[in-house]
């Protein structure tokens, strides 16, 4: 019976409660109540505090008030006899338990800065990561938003087996969940150590996340649930119910605990039952089968090893969507991120080592055998170690409702569809593709025909609505896969030229995305010609492609009506549909304007555009640049500023191929008017960035856009501007 | 007149130890009981009261009706239905202008409250707020206090608005169940306009339709149920907190040997919260000691008993049926009693020992009895004074009797914010664990338990009653004398769950909860239209209060009240069921309240003498609710995938999604 685990649980939390305040009593001691603290590179601070109470921790002295509110939380023991009600006392004991190791594993972060690697996957040295950053967590967080990844399971403990911790692990994988690990259990053993013992690759990118070494980092999975919520679901710190429905609702985690469970881990799986996560033992434990909190049971013990996973999501309610594909590897999602190492490459094709290239066009349905798989060419089976082979990927589709737009992108999906097969390795696209096989897969009975199979079936699934037909041919002959670097050419050069022809005049339709509605509601992105959405991954074709797969879908065409002001990009029709889809929240949008109207945010741009009213100029800020910008704020706090939903003007979000288009801050004189930019994203972009200057006759431009090298303050920017006679200093006031 | 007592010859029907005990020893030899008084009038009551069909509301009678006989209708031709309705209507008002004359001094204490006059403060803000939102007043920039004045003074209008608009707690009903009550025009407007129109229509040759009569008697109810005890009950915890569980004591054995024993009677919260003030003041600890006490041991009788045991711990002595044993253990040196359920006889029982029997409002005064005015504009000073008098009994104690052995633990509090929190802690806050377990048939319904005891039953019906129900499965909220009966036998601790079916036990166990929630005294029976309605809000249990599988009876009732609360539970759409009412006179009234009733309100009344097959008829309306809602079968657990996780953030989810039938 439950009283059992809520006594542990609350005995658990004044202990950890305890342990926390003693840490940071000597902490104030030793640095002040003025010492700096936070979690590495993130705008969340502690992000379960944040997220729960509103309150951001940014010195230790900010943590008196948080453990007064801990100690609130903490209930009194529960009597053997005449006990008053103890769930709701546990969930809030879970609850300061939380908070508490939030700060707990905060002072460690001061007092052994190396203690974590802080980094996406282990180090030669160390295996533990601590808390996601805002980088990884922005390119993880969206794969729970977007259903690629339907939750994460939080272990504690490992099986003694280290084949079985790998088998779990796996499993796990296959259902496109995360695993977030710590703790070791009362056999001394640690999930993470285990699955490197089996050589299993751990790290952000495998989904295999070694956390922490002990029970306190338990509370990063979640505060990456909770801040989840707060940067996709447009949840605000202090809405704490808001936060824990939406995690309830969306986010399908669990606790999997292996071994006894100490009190500790009692008290930190009551902590996770406020988010609806419940708990899977494989111990002789009590369980709580009552549902309420939870979807269904809340604690359930004894489950053999072999069932663990599959009790694990049905106790979650988990329903995952598996595509079986047939083929002898395992295939998903979590497996994209997978790297072939060295010691763990069998042959490769393509990557510069030998030709290489894919290509897929559209035929007249007679010309096209749905389901053929033709190798020509030396198999796997046919060749030994090391032995590396040119590859040409040609598919073929046809489709009554199949147009050469959509070409580019089904021929997109190939990089991470390959990806997703397990010991396969896919780098870049068209002819600068790379394909790594491991000697995993090899032990498996990989044959490139397998590629084919999984090409077609994949296609069918997620396209089936444009393309009835997919044949897949694969040339491992040089004569051959040279025939196809030749067609795969003119192909190319046709695509480029059609889009390179495309603008915002030419098209009647612009399309809109509100994919990101579903956690940012009044949000809705105009993706034109010009102007790729602003989180990088859709354009225009894109749009029109998924209007078409899925006509009543989040991308709608918009016919763009009459142009109120082609300077601003102000249409009729745009404003009318903005209105209406925003429900009102954003009444008009100019699509080239940052200071007039701006286009909102959900909070997936790839960069973020500012005015710098100093420097009458704008300054880009990518996301992978961390530091200081003459903004005054660093990427994350600036995130905050144009992300949520609401048109803040002379702050928005950008996607930085739209740096290049020729519709960029038009309304404020164009490209001239950049002044700023992180060095990192200065070169990405470099080649168009300089062609564009040379098409706007200014090919000394380049040089002009200052960087952090010049300087990251107004003062120190605006002293190279004037120097080098940067144009936006000529220009009329943008204010 | 002494009558000769070996053992507890005076009525067959006491089983509670701690009377038993009372009523065995010397010093009690001489206090003549109701349980004496019901052996010495040796008549059975009157069959036309007790069926309805006595008309006393004119001077050409009184006229005894016979149903069916056409010559024994009344004078004035009124038919067994017509008299019966008529009379079940004036017992409803009668009960109404209880609560409401109740609820209004609350209402104005808790005005005086606002202003900062006497010592009570406003402790419950989050309350208050929500209060706030119910009464449509704009917080922004407000003090507590200002926004608690508005509030009285609009809860204050209630009482006496002239207009008809209805009463502003009847918006906290579900929506389809106040589109039904506008489209019957009962939605009740004042209350005192309620309880004055029923009095009217039920004057001589006024309204002579017993449907019509049953109109404006659910109207008036309502207005009970919706305004004044709703009022009361919101206002009395903002001001005097609203109960958290908390562990206490029932029965005779909380009064205390060494220390001066005040028992507090009655109903009105305001007059026993300033006695506990009081009770811990320097000045009144003191001149206890000073008469040998350790300090004045407060303890409650009925209802003022509940409304201090929930808020503060303090201990209940007696429900109604015992308030006798308590001045008969010789042990109390002062009964202090404002209104209501206060019997006459307490005077002549306090005549044996030293005790005072001290009335403190003006509309209730028995003769012989001390009166000191309670006065609200000073009621520290007031409850002083009265503990003074009792303290100055103490050194009259003689010989006295504790029946020791009796004490029994309880935990109590439950309010619907507590149900709401024991459910989910501070954050997750929700009836959805209740609301998920009915469907998955863990727990099969819930029942409310309330209202009086009676000296015509033995009196552990409401323990046979609530055994059965929670043996299979049913969940029991109590409120009343009818709590601290069932407080007495063990039923309100957590160790109880032992004794419930499975799956009640399961969730007790779960919530650490007993299967008996003590819920508040009579006017909080408002509690549980709250609740009901956060079960329908909740989802997945029907979209009305009549889809519930939630029945509710005051079996041993004694009070007008009982037969108030019933009816504002009908015309809420409950079952209730009682066990005897005064309607069978009449086949065709009778008919009307059971079947009628049921087709305009899908509430109805329903009579059953026997606890136990009472309790079934409970039950039968519980699984009969369970069928119409579907949640009679095993469902199949839903998994859900990235589309349906989608909609359940929107709302266009399945509500009731967590739930899979119930175990086989």
């Amino acid at each position: 019976m439950s009283k059992i685990i809520c006594s542990a649980a609350i005995r658990g939390a004044h202990k950890i409660v305890d342990m926390a305040e003693e840490k940071y009593e000597a902490a104030l001691k030793k640095y002040g109540a003025e010492q700096e603290i936070s979690y590495p590179n993130t705008a969340y601070f502690l992000p379960v505090i944040y997220s729960m109470l509103g309150a951001k921790v940014e010195n230790l002295g900010d943590m008196k008030d948080i453990f007064k509110e801990t100690r609130n939380l903490l209930p009194e023991l529960v009597t053997d006899n005449i006990w008053i009600p103890y769930l709701g006392p546990t969930l809030d004991a879970g609850m300061a338990t939380f908070f508490a190791e939030e700060m707990y594993e905060a002072i460690r972060y001061l007092e052994a800065p190396d203690f974590y690697t802080k980094t996406e996957d282990p180090t030669s040295e160390n295996i533990w990561l601590g808390a996601a950053d805002d980088l990884i967590f922005r390119k993880r967080g969206v794969e729970f938003v977007d259903g690629t990844a339907p939750g994460f399971a939080a272990i504690v403990g490992a099986p003694d087996n280290p084949e079985t911790a790998a088998k779990i692990a796996l499993e796990l994988q296959e259902k496109n969940l995360y695993i977030f690990m710590a703790d070791k259990g009362t056999n001394g053993l640690l999930m993470a150590e285990q699955l490197v013992k089996q050589k299993v690759q751990v790290g952000w990118n495998t989904r295999l996340v070694p956390f922490g070494p002990t029970y306190t980092a338990a509370v990063f999975a979640v505060g990456f649930a909770c801040r989840v919520a707060m940067a996709f679901g447009g949840i605000k710190p202090g809405d704490y119910r808001g936060n824990l429905i939406y995690n309830k609702d969306r986010t399908f985690a669990f606790v999997m605990a292996f071994g006894a469970v100490s009190d500790e881990w009692y008290a930190n799986a009551a902590g996770c039952i406020n988010w609806g996560f419940p708990t899977i033992s494989d111990y002789d434990i009590p369980e709580v089968l009552p549902t309420g909190v939870c979807t269904y049971e809340h604690v359930v013990s004894n489950v053999p090893h072999e069932e663990f996973v599959q009790k694990a999501i049905e106790v979650r309610g988990l329903k995952v969507n598996i595509s079986k594909i047939d083929i002898p590897m395992s295939f998903g999602p979590a497996f994209e991120g997978e790297r072939i190492r060295k010691d763990d490459l069998y042959m490769e094709c393509g990557g510069g080592r030998t030709s290489g290239v894919e290509v897929l066009v559209s035929k007249e349905m007679t010309e096209v055998t749905d389901g053929e798989v033709i190798l020509e060419g030396k198999d796997i089976c046919d060749i030994s170690q090391g032995e590396n082979l040119p590859i040409a990927i040609l598919v073929e589709v046809a489709g009554r409702e199949m147009q050469s737009d959509f070409e580019p992108i089904l021929e997109r999906q190939f990089h991470h569809l390959i990806n997703y097969i397990q010991g396969i390795m896919h780098i870049g696209q068209r002819n600068i593709m790379w394909i790594r096989i491991g000697k995993a897969a090899v032990e498996k009975g990989f044959s490139f025909k397998h590629i084919g199979k999984m090409l077609h079936g994949k296609l069918h699934q997620e396209f089936g609505a444009i393309l009835d037909k997919v044949q897949v041919k694969i040339y491992t002959i040089q004569e051959k896969v040279e025939e196809v670097q030749e067609l795969a050419r003119e192909v190319y050069e046709k695509r480029d030229l059609r889009l390179g022809n495309m603008t915002d005049e030419t098209e009647e339709d612009f399309y809109s995305c509100t994919l990101c509605q579903s956690f940012a509601p009044s949000h809705v992105c105009v993706i034109t010609p010009e102007r790729v959405g602003m989180c990088g991954a859709y354009n225009w074709l894109d749009g029109k492609a998924s209007y078409q797969i899925n006509p009543t879908g989040p991308n709608q065409p918009i016919a763009k009506g009459t142009c109120l002001d082609p300077v601003l990009g102000d249409f009729a029709g745009i404003n009318d549909f903005v209105n209406q889809a925003s429900r009102g929240a954003v009444p008009e949008v100019s699509c080239y304007s940052l200071m007039n109207n701006p286009m909102t945010a959900c909070g997936c741009f790839e960069a973020i555009a500012a005015m710098l009213p100093q420097c009458n100029g704008i300054m880009v800020v990518n996301r992978d640049y961390m530091g200081e910008t003459p903004a005054g704020m660093k990427f994350t706090s600036l995130a905050g500023m144009a992300g949520g939903g609401a048109q803040t003007p002379g702050f928005m979000g950008v996607s930085k191929h739209f740096m290049t288009s020729k519709k960029v801050f038009k309304a404020e004189g164009g490209l001239k008017r950049i002044v700023w930019l992180p060095k990192i994203l200065k070169e990405e972009i470099k080649e168009k960035l300089i062609q564009r200057c040379e098409e706007m006759g200014m090919p000394e431009f380049y040089d002009m856009i200052a960087d952090e090298t010049v300087g990251t303050t107004e003062e120190e920017v605006l002293a190279f501007l004037k120097k080098v006679g940067h144009p936006a200093l000529e220009m009329e006031t943008a204010m | 007149m002494a009558i000769s007592r070996k053992g507890c010859e005076g009525c067959d029907g006491i089983t509670i130890p701690s009377t038993k005990e009372v009523l065995q020893q010397d010093i009690a030899k001489n206090v003549i009981t109701a349980y004496d008084r019901v052996k010495m009038r040796g008549m059975e009551a009157c069959m036309f009261g007790s069926t309805g069909t006595c008309c006393r509301n004119c001077n050409m009678g009184p006229c005894q009706i016979i149903d069916g006989v056409d010559e024994m209708i009344g004078i004035c031709g009124a038919t067994a239905e017509t008299v019966a309705a008529r009379n079940y209507a004036r017992t409803i008002a009668a009960g109404t202008a209880a609560h409401t004359d109740h609820a209004r001094e609350m209402v104005k204490g808790f005005i005086e409250t606002a202003k900062g006059h006497g010592p009570h403060e406003i402790k419950d803000v989050a309350k208050l707020m929500t209060m706030a939102e119910v009464f449509k007043i704009d917080t922004e920039g407000k003090d507590k206090n200002q926004i608690a004045l508005e509030i009285g003074e609009k809860a204050l209008a209630d009482f006496g608005s002239q207009d008809d608009n209805p009463v502003t707690m009847l918006s906290r009903a579900p929506k389809k169940r106040q589109e039904l009550w506008k489209r019957l025009g009962v939605e009740p407007r004042g209350v005192d306009r309620e309880v004055v129109e029923m009095m009217h229509r039920t004057h001589m040759g006024v309204d002579q339709d017993y449907k019509n009569i049953m109109l404006q008697a659910s109207r008036c109810a309502l207005g009970d149920g919706w305004g004044s005890s709703m009022l009361s009950t919101e206002l009395t915890d903002i001001m005097f907190g609203t109960p958290k569980p908390i562990r206490a004591i029932v029965d005779l054995a909380c009064l205390r040997k060494d220390s001066v024993n005040v028992a507090v009677h009655g109903h009105e919260p305001l007059l026993a919260e300033a006695l506990c003030l009081a009770a811990n003041d320097e000045e009144i600890i003191k001149a206890a000691n000073k008469v040998g006490a350790k300090g004045v041991n407060l303890v409650g009788v009925c209802c003022t008993g509940n409304e201090i045991l929930m808020r503060r711990g303090i201990p209940v002595a007696a429900g109604f049926i015992q308030q006798e044993m308590a001045l008969a253990t010789g042990a109390v040196e002062a009964m202090v009693v404002d209104v209501q359920c206060i019997m006459q006889s307490v005077q002549e029982v306090a005549d044996n020992f030293h005790t005072d029997i001290i009335t403190t409002n003006y509309r209730a005064k028995i003769d012989g009895a001390t009166h000191i005015q309670f006065e609200e504009e000073t009621p520290i000073e007031s409850a002083k004074e009265i503990l003074k008098k009792a303290i100055g009994n103490f050194k009259k104690r003689g010989d006295c009797f504790i029946p020791d052995e009796t004490k029994q633990d309880v935990v109590v509090g439950f309010s619907h914010e507590t149900i709401n929190n024991m459910l989910g802690g501070t954050f997750r806050s929700s009836y959805r664990p209740l609301n998920d377990n009915i469907i998955n048939g863990r727990i099969r319904g819930v029942a409310a338990i309330v209202g009086c005891d009676n000296y015509k039953m033995p009196d552990n019906h409401h323990e046979i009653i609530a055994r059965e129900l929670i043996k299979n499965d049913v969940l029991v909220l109590a409120t009343g004398c009818a709590a601290t009966g069932l407080g007495r036998v063990g039923l309100l601790t957590p160790e109880a769950a032992s004794e419930a079916g499975p799956g009640l036990r399961e969730v007790c166990e779960t919530v650490g909860m007993p299967p008996v929630l003590h819920c508040g005294s009579c006017v909080d029976n408002s509690r549980l239209l709250v609740a009901t309605s956060a079960m329908v809000a909740e989802g997945g249990l029907g979209d009305d209060i009549s889809d519930l599988p939630v029945v509710g009876t005051a079996p041993a009732w004694m009070s007008e009240k009982a037969v108030a609360i019933g009816q504002y539970f009908v015309a809420s759409g409950t079952y209730v069921i009682f066990q005897n009412l005064p309607l069978t006179g009449s086949k065709k009234f009778q008919k009307f309240m059971f079947d009628g009733m049921d087709e305009i309100y899908g509430g109805r009344w329903d009579i059953e003498e026997d606890p136990v097959k009472l309790a079934h008829k409970m039950i039968a309306r519980i699984d009969e609710r369970r069928a119409a809602l579907g949640i009679d079968k095993q469902r199949e657990r839903v998994l859900f995938d990235m589309e349906m996780r989608r909609d359940l953030g929107t709302g266009s989810g399945l509500k009731d999604a967590g739930c899979h039938g119930p175990e086989k």
